[in-house]
C-alpha cells in the first residue's frame, strides 16, 4: 500500500516540476496558477517545528472558562453526552485552580493535554495509537485505540477521557466514538491551516494575550521570544517528560 | 500418542470454543432469512464523475481511505485527493430511512453493498456520516498552502536528488 | 529421581454432580457474556469505572487470575526444576491450572476493553516500548511453553525433555510475572505505584495466590472423585504456602517502608494505612489479617494446619486476601488524586485534587467471576478427558520411603 501511494506521490510531484523551476519561482507568490494540479497538499508535519504554548496563571481565571468554552465549541464535546455524568464526560482543556496551603496564594490555569516531548501515554500504548507527530503534536489515532486506558493511568495529567458512551453530531473534522480515549489534539485540524488553536484564538480575540501559541523551534515566533524572556514553568517538570505547554505565574 | 492429539484436540476446542463466544458477543447481527436483494447505491447528490472510474472506486475505496487515513492522522499531510469528507460532500443523500429524510447522509450510498457484501465497518461510529456545510471545502486551507505545498515539494525533490 | 510409576487417569465424570457443576459454570459464563454485551452496547457508563478510575474490578480479577496463573505452575517448576520428587504426581494438573487461570484472566481483560471487537488490532500493531505489548507476547508464549512442557510429561518418549521445557517455564513463569507487575511498576506519574519493587511483589504473590488456588482445586477434586489424598503432599504444599505468604507479607512491608521514608510519599502512605477508608480497611483487615496473619495461624498451628479443612480455609482466606490486596493495588492507587501539582491545593470540574470514588457495578463483578469460572470450566473438562490426576496421593505412593507420621 505504501509504494502504491509512494508512485502517486511521485506522480504529483513531477506534475509539479514539469513547469520546470522558473514555473514554481513565478507561481510562489500568487498561487493561483498552480490551482488545478493535484498537488494541493500540506505536510508532513516534520521536527523542524515545535508547536508549543505559554499560558499566563496571572490572567484573570474567567478567560479560562471561554477557553474551556472555545475547546467545546470546536470541537464538540461536552455538549451531547446522554446522561451528563462529571465523572464519565470527557473533558479535553479544565480549569484548575491551585492554592499554596502555606501561603493561601491562588492561581488558576488552563490545564489539557501537555503535548510531552517523551508522553508516557505514547510508551505504554499497546498499539501505538498513542502517537506523537513529529511537529510533538500528542493524538490517539482512534482508528487502532482497543480502549484498555492504559494511557489514561499512564498520563501526569489527567488529560484523557474514554468515551463512555454513544456521542452523536461528531464534528467533521472531529471524529469522536464510544470505547476509544480522546483528549486535547492541540486543534491539529486548524494548526495545519496556518491557524491558531480555538482556545488561544477566543483569548486573543477578547484582546488577552494570556494564551500563545507558537512554533518553540522559530526563535523569530512570539512564543519562542516570550519563553526565552521569562522563566516559565512546566507542570510536573520533574518527570522529565518535556511537556510543550509552559505556564508562567504559578 | 493418544495424550498427544488429545491435547491437541483439547487445545483447539477450547480456543474454538473460546473464539466463538467471544466473536458471537461482539459480531452479534441479526441474520437475514432468504435472498439478499442485489445493492442499488443512491446516486451521488452532486457530480457525474467520481475522482476515479466508478469499478476502481468500488474495488479501491476503502485502501485510498485507510491509506490517506493514516497519512494525514499520523503524518500531518492534508488536502490528499481521498477524504472521508469528500465523499460526504457528492454522496451524502438523504432518505426517508434516515432521520426522516431531514439529513443527507452517506448511509443510502454505503450500507447497502456492505449489507450485500457482508462488509462491516466501523467507520461511522467516530466519524459522523451526515453532510455539514463547508465539509468538502478546500478552501479552508490557508492562503498560502499552495505554495508551501510547492516548497516542500522541491525540498523533497531537491533531497531526493542530494541522495543520489 | 525416583522413575514415575505413578497412574493418572481420567475422572469418571458421569455423575450428576460433575454435570451440574459444568451446568453451573456455563451458567455464570453466559452471565459474564451477557455482561460484556451489555457494557459494551451501553458502553462503560453502565460500570463504576470513570475517567479518573479508569481500571476497576474486571482488572482485579484478571490480573489476580493472571498472576496467580504463574503461581500455580509453580509445583510442575518444583518437581521438574528443582528435583522435588514428591509433587512429580501433580506437576500436570499444576500446568493444566496455569493454562486455565492465565485463559480466565485474559478473558476478563480482554472483554473489558473499550473495543473489543479490534482485538485482531492487539494481534497485528505492537508499539515494542509498551509494556502492554511486551505481556502479549509473555502471555502467548506461556500458552505455548506450558502446553509444549505438558505434552511432555504426558508422552513417554518426551519424558526425559520434560526437565529441559519445565526449566523453560520456570523462567518464562517469572518474566510473565514480572511483566504483570511492570504494568504498575512503569507508570511513572502515579506515587501508588512507580516502584521497582512490584516486579517481585508480584512474583512473591503468583507464589501464595496460585499455591493457594491450587491446594483447594486438589482437595476438592480428590475427594469429590473419591481418590485418596495424603497428608504428606497436602503438608508439604502446606508448608511451602506458609513461606509463600510471608514472601508476598515482606515484600509488601518493604515497599510501604520504603514509601514511608520518603516525604515525598507520605499523601499515598496515609492514604492506604490510615485514612483510606475502604482501602486502609482491606489493607489491614483483609489483606494482611484475614489474608496473611490468620491463615499463617492457621497453617503451623498443629490443631488447624494438621487437618484438611484448616488447610483449606487458609488457603481460601489467601485468596480472598489476594484480591483485596489487588483490589488496593489497582484500584487503591488511582482512587489517591494525582499529584499534578505537588504540595499545593488542587480544585477543579475534573475532580483533581479530590479522592476519587468508585463503586463496584453488577456487570463487572459477574464478568470477573465468568473469568473463574472459564478457568473451572476449562479444567473440569481438561480432568475428565486427559489423564491428568493420579489415582492416589496417599503418602505410600507419593514417597514410598517415607516413615509413617509427618
Amino acid at each position: 500500500m505504501t509504494d502504491k501511494s509512494m508512485t502517486k506521490v511521485d506522480t504529483s510531484r513531477r506534475n509539479i516540476l514539469k513547469g520546470g523551476a522558473a514555473a514554481a519561482v513565478i507561481t510562489l507568490a500568487p498561487g493561483v496558477t498552480l490551482r488545478t494540479v493535484e498537488a494541493a497538499v500540506t505536510g508532513p508535519a516534520t521536527n523542524a517545528k515545535r508547536w508549543g504554548m505559554l499560558i499566563d496563571a496571572n490572567a484573570p481565571s474567567d478567560v479560562w472558562d471561554i477557553a474551556v468554552e472555545a475547546c467545546k465549541a470546536e470541537q464538540g464535546w461536552g455538549k451531547d453526552e446522554a446522561h451528563a455524568n462529571p465523572t464519565t464526560d470527557p473533558q479535553w482543556i479544565r480549569k484548575v485552580n491551585v492554592k499554596d496551603p502555606k501561603t493561601g496564594a491562588k492561581a488558576s490555569l488552563p490545564v489539557m493535554c501537555q503535548h510531552c516531548a517523551n508522553p508516557p501515554c505514547v510508551d505504554v500504548c499497546p498499539t501505538g495509537a498513542s502517537m506523537k507527530r513529529a511537529d510533538g503534536i500528542v493524538l490517539v489515532d482512534k482508528h487502532i485505540c482497543i480502549g484498555c486506558r492504559y494511557c489514561m493511568m499512564a498520563c501526569p495529567y489527567s488529560c484523557r477521557s474514554f468515551v463512555h458512551e454513544d456521542v452523536h453530531g461528531q464534528r467533521p473534522h472531529m471524529p469522536r466514538g464510544k470505547g476509544t480515549v480522546e483528549a486535547c489534539t492541540l486543534c491539529v485540524h486548524r494548526v495545519d491551516k496556518g491557524q491558531q488553536p480555538a482556545c488561544v484564538e477566543a483569548i486573543s480575540n477578547m484582546g488577552s494575550d494570556a494564551m500563545i501559541f507558537g512554533d518553540l523551534n522559530d526563535p523569530t515566533s512570539e512564543i519562542a521570544r516570550a519563553v526565552s524572556k521569562y522563566v516559565t514553568q512546566r507542570i510536573r517538570s520533574d518527570l522529565g517528560v518535556e511537556p510543550g505547554i509552559h505556564y508562567r505565574g504559578i | 500418542m493418544r495424550s498427544t492429539s488429545r491435547i491437541l484436540s483439547l487445545t483447539i476446542l477450547g480456543f474454538a470454543i473460546l473464539a466463538f463466544t467471544i466473536g458471537s458477543s461482539i459480531f452479534a447481527a441479526p441474520a437475514q432469512a432468504g435472498e439478499v436483494p442485489m445493492p442499488s447505491p443512491a446516486k451521488a447528490f452532486k457530480g457525474e464523475q467520481c475522482l476515479e472510474p466508478t469499478d476502481v472506486m468500488r474495488r479501491d475505496h476503502m485502501d485510498f481511505l485507510k491509506h490517506q487515513r493514516d497519512e494525514t492522522l499520523r503524518e500531518g499531510i492534508r488536502g490528499q485527493k481521498y477524504s472521508l469528507n469528500s465523499c460526504i460532500d457528492c454522496h451524502a443523500v438523504t432518505s426517508p430511512d434516515v432521520a426522516g429524510g431531514q439529513v443527507r447522509t452517506l448511509k443510502p450510498f454505503c450500507a447497502q453493498c456492505h449489507a450485500y457484501a457482508a462488509v462491516s465497518i466501523d467507520c461511522f461510529q467516530c466519524h459522523n456520516g451526515a453532510y455539514q456545510p463547508g465539509i468538502g471545502d478546500q478552501s479552508a486551507l490557508p492562503a498560502d498552502h499552495q505554495a508551501q505545498a510547492m516548497i516542500a515539494a522541491l525540498e523533497k525533490q531537491l533531497a531526493k536528488g542530494a541522495d543520489k | 529421581m525416583a522413575a514415575d510409576t505413578t497412574v493418572y487417569k481420567e475422572i469418571d465424570g458421569k455423575g450428576g454432580d460433575y454435570f451440574s457443576l459444568v451446568g453451573w459454570l456455563g451458567l455464570m459464563i453466559a452471565a459474564g457474556l451477557a455482561s460484556v454485551y451489555y457494557m459494551e452496547h451501553h458502553g462503560h457508563i453502565v460500570t463504576g469505572m470513570t475517567n479518573a478510575v479508569v481500571w476497576g474490578t474486571p482488572h482485579v480479577f484478571a490480573v489476580f487470575l493472571i498472576v496467580a496463573a504463574s503461581g500455580a505452575l509453580n509445583i510442575a517448576s518444583i518437581s521438574s526444576v528443582f528435583g522435588k520428587y514428591h509433587y512429580k504426581p501433580l506437576a500436570r494438573l499444576s500446568a493444566v491450572t496455569a493454562i486455565a487461570l492465565l485463559a480466565g484472566g485474559l478473558m476478563v481483560l480482554v472483554l473489558d476493553l473499550g473495543r473489543p471487537d479490534r482485538l485482531i488490532v492487539a494481534m497485528t500493531k505492537y508499539n515494542f516500548k509498551s509494556i502492554f505489548a511486551w505481556n502479549i507476547y509473555l502471555y502467548t508464549g506461556f500458552f505455548v511453553i506450558v502446553l509444549a512442557y505438558l505434552w511432555m510429561m504426558m508422552e513417554r518418549r518426551m519424558v526425559p525433555h520434560s526437565k529441559k521445557a519445565g526449566l523453560l517455564a520456570f523462567v518464562w513463569r517469572l518474566a510473565l510475572t514480572t511483566g504483570t507487575g511492570s504494568i504498575f511498576g512503569f507508570l511513572v506519574a502515579r506515587p501508588g505505584y512507580d516502584a521497582a519493587i512490584m516486579a517481585p511483589m508480584f512474583i512473591a504473590m503468583s507464589f501464595s495466590f496460585g499455591l493457594a488456588f491450587f491446594i483447594i482445586l486438589v482437595s476438592v477434586t480428590y475427594r469429590a472423585s473419591g481418590r485418596p489424598l495424603g497428608d504428606l503432599i497436602l503438608f508439604k504444599m502446606r508448608n511451602l504456602l506458609g513461606i509463600f505468604i510471608a514472601a508476598a507479607l515482606y515484600f509488601t512491608v518493604a515497599q510501604h517502608l520504603t514509601n514511608l521514608y520518603a516525604a515525598e510519599h507520605a499523601g499515598i502512605e496515609a492514604f492506604i494505612l490510615m485514612d483510606g477508608g475502604i482501602y486502609t480497611f482491606l489493607f489491614w483487615v483483609v489483606q494482611i489479617g484475614l489474608g496473611s496473619l490468620f491463615p499463617l495461624a492457621l497453617l503451623f498451628n498443629p490443631a488447624t494446619g494438621r487437618r484438611c479443612q484448616g488447610i483449606i480455609v487458609a488457603s481460601l482466606l489467601v485468596i480472598i486476601g489476594g484480591l483485596a490486596q489487588i483490589y488496593v493495588i489497582i484500584i487503591g492507587g488511582q482512587a489517591f488524586p494525582m499529584p499534578i501539582f505537588p504540595g499545593m491545593e488542587v480544585s477543579s470540574s475534573f475532580f483533581d485534587g479530590v479522592v476519587h470514588s468508585y463503586a463496584p457495578s453488577l456487570p463487572e463483578v459477574v464478568l470477573g467471576l465468568s473469568g473463574v469460572a472459564t478457568t473451572l470450566l476449562i479444567i473440569a473438562v481438561a480432568i475428565k478427558y486427559l489423564p491428568l490426576l493420579p489415582t492416589s496421593l496417599s503418602d505410600a505412593k507419593v514417597d514410598p520411603h517415607h516413615a509413617p507420621k509427618d
